[in-house]
């Protein structure tokens, strides 16, 4: 039994240490934010402020355009989201209910589309966009989203799909209901609670997006958040630890509070797509 | 069949406006019926239009001298990039960089998300604080996590050195600009930034391990090393392998993480491929040749994914 016991202890122990290594950055982050310039040029930096202060969110707000950020960062963001389940909803539909050519290739591109390479989409994008006058423009920003956050977003809904049973569509369409309003009245709201989790899911990935918002946006005020928050690192590399981490840790609480709602659905969607196709 | 079972499925297809709703038997030539078609076209366009045109575009912009801001039009110029690129020692050196940071990433990646996923799934107090707690990198701009991480290695104000100096270990270092340590410690981010992701889809693959055939081998006296080895591993392998091969296209093709710590510095000594093409493309303007760079990289990962797949699914079979 003392084995046992001592196995138990050992666990907690392995357990902690993963806590550790996982949250400490992030707090630091946190203290760093709410240091006084003169704690962070001491050579002897400490975990809690001796002195908080708000005075890095003040000077972070002054730097650079946060607010112009944030709101296009939620645009982006909310646009993209609300596109991709929309298109992809219909989509997975049919992916999990008829086996067909289509189908296969649509799974096919779900799982190739992972291996690209950025670069390799990007500048035919980026050539396209432009001849589209969509270059340093959110709307044009919002379409690259909406087709980036497609594979996941369809791989999680056809998971979804797949669990309403057939016999509740059949029913309906014995008693004449054609194949939309059968979609619309009958599967949509079983569904509901999987397309809310995929849109969730696909609002924090263009939320915390950076490369395609680096390329695609170039004047300031269009830019987005992660884009914003790396012109706070200068040319050199040095920057000005404070306001940095204040901007950083008020850029992360959206995605870190929209992740709590859908933490629980985010498992479960992993885990009907993988078990189920 | 029952005429009642029959009468249903009569009453379904002629519902559903054509044949093929039975999961495409008896569809013909048609690949799906006119309903689904009008389901499937508004994300179809988009993913035409938007990924499946732009990455042919961008193979075929492979074979071309395209540039950005010329006048002149682009011509056609074989495979002159890639005979450049295979002369390109600055490029190999960022591929090698960037083949030492995949494997580097994904290998640790992988054994601290499974031993992380193998403790949540056993009954322990706080699991539920340490499964929500275990996520949180998930959820951060990867941005974030490069200026998070930053803070943490800064020379003066930074966690780690300051810990260093605390535990008389000598007075730490600039981690992120030394010639030795730039590697080391961002793969050090990358493994941190990439382990929620691996855990929870290893979790998801543990549920799926019987539950019954573990408690029987505990019955029968093997340990908890023979338990994982026999029942735990083969079920838990087909998501191992696909989670440890997604992880390493993506950590190959990670990009935001080292531009934010190092921007491929010092020296070059973390410029990973994604970096050069970057820069190639949108620094220099040399499209042609950073598309070139693209195909190379597609293509050997792809060897190396296939081998790597084909190895261990041979080795299951001899096990």
């Amino acid at each position: 039994m003392r084995t046992r016991k001592s196995a138990r202890a050992g666990q907690y122990l392995a357990l902690l240490a993963y806590l550790v290594f996982l949250a400490f950055p992030f707090l630091w982050l946190i203290s760093t934010a709410f240091k006084p310039p003169r704690e962070l040029g001491s050579l002897h930096p400490t975990w809690i402020p001796k002195d908080p202060t708000l005075a890095n969110f003040r000077q972070a707000f002054d730097e650079q355009p946060l607010l112009d950020a944030a709101l296009n960062s939620l645009t982006a963001a909310v646009g993209a989201a609300v596109i991709a389940v929309l298109i992809a909803t219909p989509m997975a539909y049919v992916m999990a209910r008829h086996r067909t050519r289509l189908a296969r290739a649509a799974t096919g591109w779900v799982v190739v589309s992972q291996a690209f390479p950025f670069v390799l989409v990007i500048i035919p994008l980026f050539l396209v966009l432009k001849n589209l006058r969509l270059i340093n423009s959110v709307p044009g920003l919002i379409m690259v989203y909406v087709v980036w956050a497609l594979p996941f977003a369809l791989w999680m809904l056809v998971g979804y799909v797949r669990a309403v049973p057939t016999e509740l569509e059949e029913a309906a369409a014995v008693d004449g209901a054609g194949r939309l309003r059968t979609l619309v009245s009958i599967t949509a709201p079983l569904l509901a609670p999987g397309i809310v989790a995929t849109a969730l899911f696909a609002f924090i990935s263009a939320w915390n997006e950076f490369f395609f918002a680096l390329v695609l946006l170039k004047t300031p005020e269009k830019q987005t958040l992660p884009v914003v928050l790396t012109h706070f690192i200068g040319a050199e590399g040095v920057a000005d630890l404070g306001p940095l981490a204040a901007a950083a840790f008020l850029a992360t609480l959206p995605s870190l509070v929209v992740f709590a709602v859908i933490q629980k659905r985010i498992t479960g969607g992993m885990l009907a797509g993988a078990v189920k196709s | 069949m029952t005429s009642a079972t029959v009468r249903k499925r009569s009453v379904k297809r002629a519902a559903r406006g054509a044949p093929g709703g039975d999961g495409g038997r008896g569809a013909g030539v048609r690949l799906v019926d006119h309903g689904a078609w009008f389901l499937v076209l508004p994300a179809l366009i988009p993913i035409l239009v938007l990924s499946v045109g732009p990455l042919l575009y961008g193979i075929a912009l492979a074979f071309t001298d395209s540039q950005s801001g010329r006048t002149e039009p682009t011509q056609w110029i074989g495979t002159l990039n890639f005979q450049d690129l295979l002369h390109d020692t600055l490029f190999w050196d960022s591929f090698r960089i960037g083949l030492l940071w995949a494997v580097g990433v994904t290998v640790p990646q992988f054994l601290l998300a499974l031993g992380l996923a193998l403790l949540l799934s056993e009954n322990l107090r706080f699991r539920w604080l340490a499964r929500s707690l275990a996520i949180i990198p998930w959820a951060m701009p990867e941005v974030v996590v490069g200026i998070m991480w930053r803070l943490v290695y800064n020379p003066d104000a930074g966690i780690l050195n300051e810990t260093i100096r605390d535990l008389g270990l000598g007075d730490g270092r600039d981690w992120l600009s030394g010639l030795a340590t730039a590697l080391p410690a961002v793969i050090v981010v990358g493994v941190w930034a990439g382990m929620p992701q691996t855990t929870v889809a290893l979790l998801a693959g543990l549920q799926n391990t019987p539950r019954e055939l573990h408690e029987a081998a505990a019955m029968d006296g093997a340990g908890a090393w023979r338990r994982f080895r026999t029942v735990t591993w083969p079920a838990l392998k087909p998501v191992a392998l696909a989670i440890t091969a997604l992880n390493f296209i993506w950590n190959f093709n990670s990009f935001a993480l080292v531009y934010v710590l190092t921007n491929g510095g010092p020296g070059g000594r973390t410029r990973l491929p994604m970096l050069f093409a970057y820069e190639e493309a949108f620094r220099y303007g040399q499209f042609g040749y950073a598309a070139a760079m693209g195909c190379v990289m597609v293509a050997v990962i792809s060897v190396i994914l296939a081998l790597h797949l084909v190895g261990r699914l041979r080795g299951g079979e001899d096990a």
